[in-house]
């Protein structure tokens, strides 16, 4: 069974999150900003990060930047997943090593079809 | 509604599309024609059978048959197919083809357009390879309403994110308010004409490659049979036929045959294409979606019906007028 952590200050979010992900067959973890995700990560990289980008004490593209320099951080795959919907967004993100990009709103048909384009199911 | 005028909507659109309705479905037609009944400015769903039936008139006509088209598509849809052309169909061919240099590719029933512009972008990925080459890409439908679609390249940010990688969707679209529409570069690529599938397809010309997918399945068996034999003629003995998932040549005609140890892929029978194409295999890496590091399991995105799935989309900042665009249109049965 694969993981994923779920990066959202939204609680509502992080179960929806989690319910789509769960029905994928994911073992779900949750951090509610890039600072928890940071923690988790330096205790047990997880094989898939969900990752919202505005959050409070640390966002989703410093935490990113950070993930990609820690030891083990590379091997992740990271899927942005935020209302930032522009094309310098998308275009940060993937420079800072994100491997997907989905812009809110999302449904359980977006995530599946994303998940599957990385290689996670 | 009654018997009589189910039936007599059900042979229309079976004569004008091929569409085999079955009296479960009866409800869709009401839901689907009202918006037409109030286009033509009738009151009801009845009113407008009646008048079909007594003053026929073309263009309400084909209003009914198209408002009962299922146009649903995504870009990439099942993954497997785009993969199998780049990796397999498109090679064969630049070595059977270096002589003429000439590759023409028919997206047969190409809905808004989603599978011929995803075509073009392997093209475009493909490289310098292809250069003096020419490649055509022929799109064709029945309904003037999506075609038009199609031609726009414009999709709302719900059917920009099936099947598309955000990668080429960086590379390939323009922001246009809340909706991206492909670059002009990729739309000129494609070119889009009107053909319905029951008629003979010899004007269109001879075709290398057809994606004919998630049509058949709404026709019966010798309409099935018609259409396939249709295509075999237009095909030279080294040329490919797609279909979709649900879709199968087996027991319709002996045209075609599945090229060994490739799903979905088919060939003419008795020419020597299969030798040609199932010699490689699919690498589990380097997908055309390869935006990932593992490989690609086969079908990515299930065709699933929008209408059937519950889930409302979740972290919409904005106010709830319409979340999916995409999500109220795409209609299936
Ligand atoms: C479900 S879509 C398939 C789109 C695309 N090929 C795909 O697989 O995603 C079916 C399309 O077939 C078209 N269609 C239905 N009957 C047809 C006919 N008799 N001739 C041509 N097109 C037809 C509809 O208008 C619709 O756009």
């Amino acid at each position: 069974m694969k993981s994923c952590l779920v990066v959202d200050d939204s609680k509502v979010v992080r179960m929806v999150a989690r319910k789509i992900l769960e029905g994928l067959n994911f073992q779900i973890e949750e951090a509610e900003n890039g600072r928890t995700a940071m923690d988790f990560c330096q205790r047990q990289m997880p094989d898939a990060i969900l990752l919202d980008w505005n959050m409070p004490v640390m966002s989703g593209i410093e935490f990113l930047r950070h993930l990609r320099k820690m030891s083990g951080g590379q091997m992740p795959i990271v899927v942005f997943c935020t209302t930032e919907n522009d094309i310098q967004h998308i275009q940060e993100a993937i420079g800072a090593g994100a491997n997907e990009y989905i812009m809110k709103p999302f449904d359980s048909e977006i995530i599946e079809s994303k998940f599957s384009q990385v290689g996670l199911i | 509604m009654t018997v009589t005028d189910f039936e007599f909507i059900c042979q229309i659109l079976r004569e004008r599309s091929g569409l085999v309705l079955t009296s479960d479905k009866a409800y869709l037609l009401e839901s689907r024609l009202l918006p037409v009944a109030r286009k033509w400015k009738l009151a009801s769903f009845d009113e407008l059978v009646k008048s079909v039936r007594l003053r026929p008139d073309e263009s309400m006509i084909r209003d009914v048959v198209e408002a009962m088209t299922t146009n649903e598509s995504f870009f990439f849809r099942d993954t497997k197919p785009f993969d199998q052309f780049k990796q397999l169909i498109l090679p064969a061919l630049l070595k059977s083809r270096a002589a003429s240099k000439t590759i023409r590719i028919w997206s047969a029933a190409c809905s808004s357009g989603q599978e011929a512009y995803s075509l073009a972008m392997i093209l475009a990925e493909t490289g310098p390879q292809l250069d003096g080459w020419k490649i055509e890409i022929i799109g064709t439908d029945l309904s003037t309403e999506i075609l038009s679609r199609a031609r726009d390249g414009m999709y709302s940010q719900f059917e920009v994110q099936r099947g598309l990688p955000i990668t080429l969707l960086v590379k390939y679209f323009q922001q246009v308010g809340d909706r991206w529409q492909i670059s002009q570069k990729i739309r000129h690529a494609v070119q889009y004409r009107e053909f319905n599938l029951l008629n003979d397809p010899v004007a269109l010309g001879r075709f290398d490659v057809v994606f004919c997918r998630n049509v058949l399945i709404y026709f019966d068996q010798p309409t099935k049979t018609k259409v396939l034999n249709g295509i075999a003629k237009q095909m030279p003995t080294d040329g490919y036929l797609i279909l979709g998932g649900a879709e199968t040549v087996l027991g319709l005609t002996e045209r075609f045959q599945l090229v060994p140890g490739q799903r979905g892929i088919y060939c003419i029978a008795g020419s020597d294409t299969k030798a040609d194409v199932a010699r490689p295999s699919i690498p589990a890496a380097g997908s055309v979606l390869g935006a990932g590091k593992a490989g690609m399991p086969g079908m990515a995105s299930p065709a699933k019906a929008p209408l059937g799935s519950t889930t409302t989309p979740v972290g919409s900042t904005t106010a709830p007028k319409s979340p999916l665009p995409g999500f109220t249109t795409a209609r299936k049965l």
